[in-house]
């Protein structure tokens, strides 16, 4: 599903260059250069993120996050579920899939909607690249409010859920 | 030049440190780590190019009047709806989006605007809500993504009723020469 998107990012940014290469060669060198830029200013500060999201990830394995979120686990377990959301960065297609199995084993609605509620919206790991772009109080404050909106998300989900079945 | 580079990519080498020092305590999981890191940035190097050079061409080509008119203090509801849009059609992680809305922020878009648009690229993308639809139910992703949808806007609206004017000047870019 994210490689259609990214097929179709690319035709976009591909045809559009072309387009622009056709109407104005000096333009495009100039948008290119400015591409060039702004990834390769930002391009340390990637890597930094990927590679603590290869040591989280690997260091805090599947089998400990769905211990964390298993039926019996109580608020304790809720909380840690969105502690766990909100440090680790998984992509959905990854996130989903892990969802619905944690499902299956009777994890609770609720703390499926936090968990990827948090996963989503609150990135930790990525803190430090948000705050080079907006500012300590701006980025620490957008991730504090998501945190404590996936509570509301997930109270949410748990009563829609309910009335539907 | 070394130097620079050696600055510049500090953290990256600390922590490729601390993955040779995993190697050392357990060659297993610093073989996974290895595995997994190299998957990242190689995903990352494949999703990343065509934002980027958006972005390059949005900064060049889009004028920025036709931006503030949109997307500026001014915009209203057609605004926040034009930011929705932007942020639900996107692909890539949510670290793609701050490139964009750095530049979307030098063509005058409000910073409410730039909160719903990245509000909208964390949780509100329609590729993933497919995807979430297939794995959870329509019942269980229609509801978080109402839900999302809401606090999108409540985060926005909050986000800038807590930024003083002064912090807010400060995160716009300065402009750039063309």
């Amino acid at each position: 599903m994210g490689d259609v998107t990214t097929f179709v990012l690319y035709g976009l940014a591909l045809s559009w260059l072309a387009f622009s290469f056709a109407r104005d060669r000096k333009k495009a060198e100039q948008a290119l250069r400015k591409a060039w830029k702004s990834f390769a200013n930002i391009l340390p500060a990637f890597l930094v993120v990927l590679l603590v999201l290869a040591l989280v990830v690997v260091l805090l394995p599947e089998a400990t996050i769905a211990a964390f979120l298993g039926e019996k686990s109580g608020f304790l377990g809720y909380l840690l579920a969105s502690v766990v959301g909100a440090v680790t960065l998984v992509p959905g297609f990854v996130a989903f899939p892990m969802a619905k199995v944690l499902l299956d084993h009777g994890a609770g609605v609720a703390q499926m909607a936090v968990f990827i509620s948090t996963l989503m919206m609150v990135g930790v790991v990525t803190l430090p690249l948000e705050i080079r772009y907006f500012g300590v109080k701006a980025a620490v404050w957008r991730n504090l409010l998501a945190y404590c909106y996936a509570f509301l998300i997930g109270y949410g989900v748990w009563i829609f859920v309910k009335v539907v079945r | 030049m070394v130097k620079d580079i050696l600055r510049t990519y500090r953290g990256f080498f600390v922590l490729l440190g601390l993955c040779f020092v995993t190697f050392f305590f357990s060659p297993l999981l610093g073989r996974k780590v290895f595995t997994v890191a190299l998957q990242n940035i190689l995903f990352m190097l494949s999703v990343v190019p065509p934002v980027f050079i958006l972005v390059g061409l949005f900064d060049v080509w889009i004028p920025r009047e036709m931006v503030v008119k949109r997307l500026g203090e001014a915009s209203g509801m057609v605004g926040i709806g034009i930011a929705l849009a932007l942020g639900a059609f996107a692909a890539g992680p949510l670290y793609a989006a701050f490139p964009v809305a750095e530049v979307l922020l030098r063509k005058g878009v409000s910073l409410r605007n730039i909160w719903v648009f990245l509000g909208a690229w964390s949780t509100m993308k329609i590729p993933m809500l497919l995807f979430e639809i297939q794995n959870l139910g329509p019942v269980f992703a229609a509801s978080r993504y109402f839900m999302s949808f809401l606090g999108v806007l409540a985060i926005a609206f909050l986000l800038n009723c807590f930024l003083s004017l002064e912090e807010k000047n400060r995160i716009y870019p300065p402009f750039e020469a063309p």
